[in-house]
């Protein structure tokens, strides 16, 4: 296409950023690294010369208690974005985000908001291991009071970032570390793409993959290779875990009768399980497959290369789960994973995969 | 230690005493009630130590903002917040400053400035101190006060919450409440025997003890803590001993169960807040028997008619507990 504005997600959610900070003169942004050198993986630079430190504030090393120093803010009319550069340190954080933030707006009765947007950057690879990469999402859409998004492509990561922002409840934006390198077309300005539910990211009508954030690439990677064998699929970006709206999972299901779930979490207890189980409450008749869900093994993240090759998922997993349903040729679910893996360009599982460079 | 002559007006000591008077009155209604059953949420009464919330309120403007932990009766009421709406929380009614939703732990009133309560200990602190942020961004001259209880500094994130108030200078006031237990655990088996202050201190803040039912006494310091807050100065941190009365959560006394001596309660006893306001200006002349029984009077009609409106007040419908979640 001619005129694109190309930029990575990493750009994109620095791009929202500055406009947000335009845009809402009571946003302030808070985080370990927001104004060091290396910026939050470069998604703070250039904000702290422009918005000074007083609204870039680099915070001391103490999670629960920044974020109810931003929650005490954000009830006094303040807009604070929070930044962890690992889910895993919000893991500190919890008591406020569950206990006062998710709770204020409905204890007060709707006098309370809390609009305050926590950016939790989930790691994978180069041997992060147990405790710098873990998928946490799950945890924070089981609480009610929170939003919890999870984007995918960079025009997303700018306009559900701009929305995140505009909310007046506790938005958790959970961004896939590997997404920030993906590039694709950013439209300028501002524009909130609303946190009402998912986009579906491609019709195929075969079968229903409902992927969440770095997996829906993996997602349509494999409708890519699925396509190319005959088997067209419907790519559901399920985008906002919470509040979640499955109408148009159950409606997709409907056409197609099968539901395959890739989420970045484990899978037990997963996202994966709350979209099956709300398709099989409202779309039971129409399933012609058991649904399949592909997730985390039981276990933690291996930090060594070697024991860690087989603990993700990919588009093969996906092109497999999806034969299996639709009962394909061996040879040719065969030759479709084939064709994702070759995407790889062997290029060591520990890194990002070299094909994600988009324009998605 | 100066006495209240040197500190007070007549007229605000006499409010003092009104107030200090007032609260109590009201939590023994609470607890005489209690049994009824008609209000039926936890709660942790503050008969004994009346004297620190009314003595910081008298110090604070109604922009002010304090923040509050799951004993917060007194505060919320010293503060300005409205009586009826409480009592109606506490009974689960509409009208209830939560509309029913929170209970006794939860207490706000936006017009008092009472910002929050919050029931987890410490909880509550690092949203005072976000309060001084906010209003140290906004380039107001209010303070935040902070009420915490001994226990809370147990918590990492007081220090995580008095280091950022210290380094970034907010205008908050840690104002903690020494009354030695929290449940039935005395301060000697949870903390080792230093001066609470030094860890206000070892945040870089001020840090003075005060007599927690000595009105006097904690409105100087208060003072100065907020004069020095209001003009940029930073956070203090105070101590202030004083002695809860009666069972952690609940109406009644509970010295059977042995956690504490039959002695210690009564020399606590012996150091009624109001009884010693009351001797001090009685001496003074400020106060006679007659001034008082008006005091009481009005106090009671003031409980009798916010009883009688919240047990009239309507129920929330229950189809609407689902609603509200979310901010539109």
């Amino acid at each position: 296409m001619q005129n694109e504005r190309i930029l990575t997600a990493a750009e994109a959610i620095r791009e929202a950023t500055e406009i947000a900070m335009d845009e809402h003169p009571e946003a302030y942004l808070i985080g370990e690294g927001v104004a060091d050198p290396g910026r939050i993986f470069g998604t703070t630079k250039g904000l702290l010369e422009k918005f000074g430190a007083a609204r870039v504030i680099e915070q001391p090393v103490a999670e629960n208690g920044l974020t109810g120093i931003a929650i005490g803010s954000a009830l006094m009319n303040r807009r604070p974005i929070m930044t962890h550069q690992r889910v895993d340190f919000a893991l500190l954080a919890l008591e406020q985000l569950f206990n006062t933030a998710a709770k204020s707006h409905y204890v007060s009765n709707g006098h309370h908001r809390v609009p305050l947007t926590v950016r939790m950057i989930i790691g994978r690879g180069w041997g992060q291991g147990p405790q710098h990469s873990q998928a946490l999402e799950a945890l924070f859409a089981y609480i009610p009071g929170l939003k919890v998004v999870m984007p995918s492509t960079p025009s997303e990561f700018k306009g559900l970032f701009l929305a995140a922002v505009k909310d007046d409840n506790p938005v958790m934006f959970l961004e896939h570390r590997w997404l920030h390198y993906v590039k694709g077309h950013v439209p300028t300005g501002s524009y909130a793409i609303p946190l009402t539910g998912p986009r579906v990211a491609r019709s195929g009508g075969r079968a229903t993959v409902v992927a969440t954030s770095y997996m829906v690439l993996e997602a349509l990677k494999a409708a890519d290779a699925l396509e190319r064998i005959g088997c067209p699929i419907d790519v559901i970006d399920l985008r906002v875990l919470r509040p979640l709206n499955t109408e148009s999972i159950v409606e997709s299901v409907r056409r197609t009768g099968h539901l395959v779930t890739c989420d970045t979490g484990w899978m037990r207890y997963g996202i994966g399980a709350e979209i099956v189980a709300g398709v099989a409450e409202k779309a039971y008749d129409s399933l012609k497959s058991a649904p399949i869900r592909l997730g985390l093994p039981d276990h933690p993240t291996p930090s060594s290369l070697i024991l860690a090759s087989e603990f993700y998922p990919g588009a093969d997993h996906i092109v497999r789960a999806v034969g299996k349903q639709c009962a394909l040729p061996e040879a040719a679910i065969e030759q479709a994973c084939e064709e994702v893996i070759a995407l790889r360009k062997g290029v060591p599982i520990d890194k990002p995969d070299p094909s994600f460079s988009g324009p998605f | 230690m100066l006495g209240i002559g040197e500190v007070f007006q007549p007229d605000t000591a006499q409010n003092l005493l009104y107030e200090m008077l007032r609260i109590r009155l009201i939590e023994e209604e609470i607890a005489d009630r209690y049994p009824t059953e008609i209000m039926r949420c936890p709660v942790h009464l503050s008969i004994g130590q009346e004297a620190v919330p009314v003595a910081v309120s008298a110090v604070l403007r109604p922009s002010d903002q304090i923040v509050t932990t799951h004993r917060c009766h007194a505060h919320y009421l010293a503060k300005g917040g409205d009586l009826t709406a409480m009592l109606c929380e506490l009974m689960g009614r509409t009208p209830g400053c939560c509309g029913g939703r929170g209970g006794s732990m939860h207490l706000f009133d936006d017009k008092a400035g009472v910002l929050l309560s919050l029931p987890i200990v410490a909880a509550s602190i690092p949203v005072g101190v976000g309060a001084g942020l906010a209003i140290q961004q906004m380039g107001r001259d209010d303070v935040a006060v902070v009420y915490l209880g001994d226990a809370s500094v147990e918590e990492g994130v007081f220090h995580e919450s008095a280091n950022f108030a210290a380094l970034k200078k907010l205008p908050v006031v840690f104002l903690c409440e020494n009354n030695l237990y929290s449940v039935y655990t005395n301060l000697r088996d949870r903390q080792p025997d230093r001066p609470l202050t030094d860890l206000g201190r070892a945040h870089g803040m001020p840090s003075v003890r005060v007599d927690g039912n000595d009105c006097a006494d904690i409105h100087a310091s208060v003072t100065k803590a907020v004069d020095l807050a209001r003009s940029g100065g930073g956070p203090t941190f105070i101590q202030a001993d004083t002695y809860r009365w009666r069972e952690h959560c609940g109406p009644n006394y509970d010295n059977r169960l042995g956690y504490r001596t039959e002695e210690e309660f009564e020399s606590w006893k012996l150091r009624d807040p109001i009884a010693a306001l009351r001797r001090s200006m009685l001496e003074l002349g400020w106060i006679d028997a007659a001034r008082e029984a008006q005091m009481v009077e009005k106090v009671n009609e003031e409980i009798k008619a916010a009883f009688a409106f919240a047990e009239a007040a309507p129920y929330p419908i229950p189809e609407t507990a689902g609603q509200g979640i979310y901010a539109e």
